[in-house]
């Protein structure tokens, strides 16, 4: 009977109990929840924080150069004036030699850089898998990445010929050892915890992969991509520049080299502008939103 | 027999005394168990026992070096003992870590849900599963926010969610809430007590903390250390519902940290 003496009252408070104590959790989840962010910046100031900065830097570099130009410093074949460079650059706009010397690039940029991402992913993969390939290539690998692929541009050319082989081979040796290495150190950085966590949970072994592994190693994958974009795009304009044939139609690279061989430095400027345009373009179009919402999304960027 | 009573009466939640051991086979049975990492070095666990029955809550306690989560880990199947029987009623048991280790690219609902994906569940039932189960742990209206939208707090409740979602009878927990604030912990330690009663489940929980294995156990197990082995037990008949300042609770504590003090002593000899 004792039991059923202290069960009974015991019922009442432990519903009571309950539901104070679910009351109490709900105020704490309140307080400690992280607040709502607030919403960004409006738009104005944002183009003032980050659009208006580099727009007076590069006023302020041709003012200097218009500066330098009117001082005489240079004959004008050696530095021409901003208003000849931008009346140049002008002209290969509207003539289409622009856009047709950007598409060039552009495709093979992405073909290259698309095939580079398989075999750069197919090699991550491989090396994070077998212990004895990462101790046999891994040291060649990180190596690649600081030999200027601009080295490779004689050999293609011997084993290829004037072709897009040839220059597909350098962007590839360009590329393909960032994205192996980005997605490699990304697997090597999973916590061993997640790993255990999918065990404990009962995935497969290729669930684990699948649904684990992978998408913890994302963050540093992407910056093996981005840092392979990068490479693939300066080896591709390495390669443009010296393999130059009319079979190979006009890349950005091929409009340079034309802009050296006439000694007209305003094409030659022009040539430098659109290559970089076109790299930070795709960093603030493509890789830079991808990374950010990456990151965000699992809490790793501070709120701005 | 009162205590039988009683539940057909009304639906008493939480049994105030421990019941008889169900019939059938344990929910967790170890059985002259020793771990060995490597060969030369002292074992991480020698000789050790420990049988729960279905339905009870058997906290574990112990200094440093007593092979605590060793155990859970061989328990919930990550490793394989040197020596020794270990059986489990459940096909997998379910395991809590002191980290939440929640996957933080996916909300809180998915994180269940990965749980319910493993067991084959199919993608529909998936997602209203997920919210059913955390309402259980009191997080309705949470289940679309990113882990770093969570405070610990809710974060361990999101990993107690997931571990239901294995279905599974038995659950481990390797000090789960030892990286808490002390307000939440309590809040916890309720919560956890009306899932254990609700859900019927056997539980096994290690911790350092004595006052919080007075607290929740049914019954408290003290391990020495170098080599993890069961030094006493004790049976906690404090009647629920139980708080952290339970007289009973206090009381029980103090004699277990004695035990456990004079334990810790014999290594510095």
């Amino acid at each position: 009977m004792a039991s059923e003496g202290s069960g009974r009252p015991g019922l009442a408070l432990v519903d009571r109990g309950d539901v104070e104590n679910r009351a109490v959790e709900a105020g704490l989840d309140a307080l400690d929840a992280a607040p709502d962010l607030p919403a960004g910046p409006g738009l104005g100031r944002r183009f003032v924080r980050s659009v208006l900065p580099p727009l007076v830097f590069l006023a302020a570099l041709v003012g200097v150069w218009q500066l330098a130009y009117v001082a005489d410093l240079k004959p004008s074949y050696v530095l021409p004036s901003p208003a000849d460079v931008g009346a140049k650059f002008w002209e290969t706009v509207q003539d289409g030699t622009a856009v047709e010397a950007i598409w060039t690039s552009l495709s093979r940029g992405a073909i290259g850089f698309a095939m580079s991402l398989v075999l750069g992913s197919l090699l991550g993969l491989a090396m994070w898998g077998s212990r004895w390939l990462r101790a046999a290539i891994g040291p060649i690998v990180s190596g690649l990445q600081s030999l200027p692929s601009v080295a490779w541009v004689p050999a293609a050319i011997i084993w290829f010929s004037l072709s897009n082989a040839a220059i597909y081979t350098v962007v590839l040796l360009g590329a393909v050892p960032s994205i192996a290495n980005g997605l490699l150190g990304g697997l090597k950085q999973v916590p061993p915890l997640f790993d255990r966590v999918g065990r404990v949970l009962g995935l497969s072994t290729l669930g684990r992969i699948r649904y684990v592994l992978l998408p913890a190693a994302l963050p540093g994958y992407l910056g093996g991509l981005r840092q392979g974009w990068a490479f693939a795009w300066r080896s591709l304009m390495a390669a443009e520049l010296i393999t130059y044939s009319p079979s190979l139609g006009q890349g950005l690279g091929q409009l340079l080299n034309i802009g050296r061989e006439l000694s007209q430095m305003s094409l030659v400027i022009t040539s430098i502008t659109l290559i970089l345009a076109v790299g930070v373009a795709i960093e603030l179009l493509l890789f830079a939103p991808l990374e950010r919402r990456v990151l965000t999304r699992r809490g790793l960027t501070a709120a701005r | 027999m009162s205590t039988n009573v009683a539940t057909v009466e009304a639906p008493v939640r939480t049994p105030a005394v421990r019941p008889a051991p169900a019939p059938g086979p344990a929910a967790v049975r170890v059985a002259g168990v020793s771990q060995v990492f490597e060969r030369g070095r002292p074992p991480v666990l020698q000789g050790m026992d420990l049988t729960v029955a279905p339905g009870e809550f058997v906290c574990l306690v112990g200094a440093s070096g007593c092979g605590k989560s060793t155990l859970l880990n061989l328990i919930a199947g990550l490793n394989a003992p040197t020596t020794g029987e270990i059986s489990v009623s459940a096909e997998r048991p379910a395991l809590m870590f002191q980290e939440p280790a929640l996957l933080p690219w996916l909300t809180a609902s998915g994180n269940v849900e990965l749980a319910l994906r493993a067991r084959g569940v199919g993608r529909a039932e998936r997602r209203a599963e997920a919210e059913r189960l955390l309402r259980v742990v009191n997080l309705e209206g949470h289940s679309g926010k990113r882990v770093h939208e969570l405070s610990g707090g809710m974060r361990q409740r999101v990993a107690l969610a997931r571990a239901l979602a294995q279905d599974s009878k038995v659950l481990l927990m390797d000090e789960p809430f030892a990286a808490l604030d002390a307000i939440t912990r309590d809040v916890l330690h309720q919560e956890l007590t009306r899932v254990w009663t609700e859900q019927g489940l056997s539980v096994v929980f290690v911790t350092h903390n004595v006052r919080e294995a007075a607290r929740l156990g049914q019954r408290v197990v003290l391990l020495g250390s170098r080599p993890g082995r069961v030094v006493r037990e004790w049976q906690v008949d404090i009647p629920h519902p139980r708080t952290i300042e339970s007289p009973g609770v206090g009381t029980l504590a103090t004699e277990i940290t004695r035990e456990l003090h004079q334990e810790i002593s014999r290594h510095g000899q």
